[in-house]
């Protein structure tokens, strides 16, 4: 029970930080059909701006300050290198997002170094929550999950409820009929650019301290929200929120077990020795297969269902 | 056109391509003798393997448009196969060793199979993060089964054991030349494979999904299985690198099959030019002068590459092989005279912007990185002190004035650039109407 509630909870707040992150991404990917591949850079960024500018000032001031920084540069980014490279069509602007990551990666090394910094959670927000039996629950963890939620909430009402959302909304399926009514949609695309950077880094802010802030950090979570958005389905909000829970709860539960084939095995009477065939593949735990997970959801996915949980598009 | 249409007949050897095809085997003959020293040797070995890896990536990407940021899991797992082979050999195994990278090459195969059934039920950008996906998938599978991959360490191997009737000749692969002329025959063999293979039906019917997928649906394929053959037959000549990779090093290791290495096949096949057949050889030859010689003089060689491969994606989306061959046509119509001075400007003010740039990163990294070995460097042979503000300040200052003066003179280069490119475009219309 303790171990369930605790890893529950842990498992439902990385899953709304992988949210976060993916959230951007798809919002860029199904407006602009950009798969922007530097989009954990900018999370790495957003955490490595929030480290500058709470040492400078402190965590409130960055937690404000590093994702609009964030935001202008993926601005700047949109408008000055990717806009040239829309007219070769998708396959450069996807080159032209994994050149940037490079580049951010090898600028985050230059400007700070190699090794982690020592970003550190504030000190209000430090200690536990509430004690479960043994295992405590700590209140950094509960921050995270109201902002994601508070994140959640107002991405839903701007789109849905603003003006602008309106325009979003138009841009992504008719952008020709949205600009012949006089709306600025390359000015959108930069805007809902920058939005999904802002996103990114915010998530960077709040997750940088909580896990590990190092140049690392991007390639880490990179590879883990792209599963997201193929098995939540290609564009689709409601499926990438899913999609993180599933990974993030699914996730944290496999660290802390360490079942496997044999125990299985063993307890509906087969005995499991070195020499049967195929012992590495029944001797791993599932706390060993854990960081593969992910992907096997993916291969699974795609096997059944190809257009992903709430996809539309079966291509 | 003329008013009688003459037969077309299937020509395989032309003039053209006898000269092309017998200059690459001579130049792959004759590189050893210019090669003095055994690290010239290394270097061409690896530029062969680069090579066969580059260009199998190329049929991905240039040929059929799909862009994998997983190529190094088939070329990975094509070396373990094949290092497992070679140790099969040692233990008593008949198979002479320069079969090996054919071993590979059907190990890639073969896990292309088994991994291109999944990453090909999508295209375009899906496939893309699918294929990011799986390779992080085998990635990891790698280090948690020891057994197979050999953990942190890897696995070692021996390339001189086995029999044969080539060994009782002295072909033992003990010397590294009779090594590198075992890559230059797989080299030259899977290159002519792979260029007739583009000349295949099914070859030219990736080209038809490349360019437009629906169209090609409606004609009556099936683009799925189209991607999936061409996916197959690309990790197979992935695997022969992978099988060479095996006997060049002799042992292999997890990361090769590292999401880094995917990576920088991509990098470099792009900046070779993924429009014509032979640019990815030019990226071979870009990526291990990068991967060796530029990682000698600099600790910063991976911002170069990142933001040379970022101005050209933006500028040059053709990579260099598309910029040698307009610079050929410029010649070809008369029009390379004018261009002279607007490249020197372009060159001259680029070297002062360049250094200004290299100066401050390089300053950089000294603070950052390698502070313990002081505070003195040299950047092209001038010296500089990254604890002096003097420095920083020249620095920045050639940078500001190198990049405007580049700036100017890129905008005048553009200009007259441009007016050729339209001279050129009304002659071609003019010798097309003399035609007809």
């Amino acid at each position: 029970m303790e171990f369930f509630t605790i890893s529950l909870l842990n498992g439902v707040s990385y899953g709304l930080l992988l949210f976060m992150l993916s959230a951007g991404l798809t919002l860029i990917f199904s407006m602009m059909g950009v798969l922007n591949f530097a989009h954990a850079s900018f999370y790495m960024l957003g955490a490595y701006l929030a480290f500058q500018v709470s040492e400078w000032t402190n965590f409130w001031v960055a937690f404000l300050v590093a994702p609009v920084l964030v935001a202008i540069l993926g601005g700047l980014f949109e408008r000055v290198v990717l806009r040239k490279t829309h007219k070769f069509g998708h396959v450069a602007e996807l080159l032209v997002t994994f050149g940037l990551s490079f580049v951010i990666l090898e600028l985050v090394q230059l400007i700070w170094g190699r090794t982690p910094v020592d970003y550190k959670v504030p000190a209000a927000l430090e200690g536990s929550l509430f004690n479960l039996y043994s295992s405590s629950f700590p209140v950094y963890r509960a921050f995270m999950m109201l902002v994601a939620f508070g994140m959640l909430g107002s991405l839903f009402l701007i789109l849905k409820k603003t003006r602008i959302g309106l325009v979003i909304q138009a841009a992504l399926t008719h952008p020709e009929t949205t600009e012949a009514l006089g709306h600025n949609v390359p000015q959108v695309f930069a805007l809902v650019f920058a939005g999904g950077c802002a996103l990114a880094a915010l998530a960077g802010v709040i997750g940088g301290n909580a896990f590990i802030t190092e140049p690392g950090m991007a390639q880490a979570v990179g590879a883990i929200i792209f599963v997201v958005v193929v098995v939540g389905g290609m564009g689709s909000l409601a499926g990438a929120l899913i999609a993180s829970l599933v990974i993030g709860v699914g996730q944290t539960f496999a660290v802390g077990l360490d079942w496997s084939f044999i125990g299985g095995l063993q307890s509906l009477g087969i005995e499991v020795t070195p020499e049967t065939f195929g012992y590495p593949v029944w001797k791993l735990k599932i706390s060993q297969v854990a960081p593969i997970l992910p992907y096997l959801l993916l291969v699974v996915m795609l096997v059944v269902r190809p257009k992903g949980i709430m996809g539309t598009r079966d291509e | 056109m003329s008013s009688t249409l003459k037969p077309l007949h299937f020509k395989p050897l032309n003039g053209v391509r006898i000269v092309v095809w017998s200059a690459f085997a001579l130049v792959l003959l004759v590189m050893p003798l210019a090669a003095q020293s055994s690290f010239a040797l290394t270097l061409l070995c690896l530029t062969g393997i680069a090579a066969m890896a580059c260009m199998s990536y190329n049929m991905l990407l240039g040929q059929a448009g799909m862009l994998s940021f997983g190529h190094a899991v088939y070329t990975g797992l094509g070396s373990f196969v094949a290092i497992h082979a070679m140790n099969k050999i040692g233990g008593g195994w008949w198979l002479p060793m320069w079969l090996i990278p054919l071993v590979g090459g059907f190990a890639g195969l073969a896990f292309g199979a088994l991994l291109g059934f999944v990453t090909t039920r999508k295209a375009g950008t899906p496939f893309s993060m699918i294929t990011l996906g799986v390779g992080e998938l085998v990635f990891a599978a790698a280090l948690m089964f020891p057994e197979f991959f050999g953990g942190e360490a890897g696995i070692n191997s021996n390339r001189t054991g086995g029999a044969g009737w080539f060994k009782d000749l002295g072909l033992t692969f003990g010397p590294q030349i009779q090594v590198y002329y075992l890559i230059a025959i797989y080299l030259f063999v899977c290159t002519g494979a792979m260029y007739a293979f583009t000349q295949t039906p099914l070859g030219r019917i990736a080209n038809a999904v490349r360019d437009n997928a629906e169209r090609a649906e409606f004609v009556g394929y099936d683009t799925r299985w189209v991607r999936y053959l061409i996916v197959m037959v690309s990790s197979f000549f992935a695997g022969v690198a992978g099988g060479l990779t095996a006997i060049n090093v002799e042992a292999a290791t997890a990361d090769l099959l590292h999401g880094v290495r995917s990576g920088g096949y991509l990098l470099f096949t792009f900046l070779g030019g993924v429009g014509f057949f032979f640019g990815p050889i030019i990226g071979a030859v870009l990526l291990v002068f990068a991967l060796v010689v530029l990682s000698e003089f600099t600790k910063a060689w991976q911002l170069y590459v990142g933001i040379i491969f970022l101005i050209m994606v933006v500028f040059a989306p053709g990579g260099f092989s598309a910029l040698i061959m307009l610079n050929l046509r410029r010649v070809k119509y008369g029009e390379w005279r004018k261009m002279r001075w607007p490249y020197a400007g372009m060159f001259v003010t680029g070297l002062i912007a360049l250094w200004g740039f290299a100066a401050v990163v390089e300053m950089a990294y000294q603070v950052q990185v390698a502070a313990g070995s002081g505070s003195a460097l040299t950047v092209a042979r001038i010296p500089l002190d990254s604890a002096n503000a003097a420095s920083w300040a020249l620095a920045v200052a050639v940078l500001i004035v190198g990049g405007i003066a580049f700036e100017v003179s890129r905008r005048k280069f553009r200009r007259v650039w441009n007016a050729g490119e339209e001279r050129i475009a009304e002659a071609i219309k003019k010798a097309e109407a003399a035609i007809v």
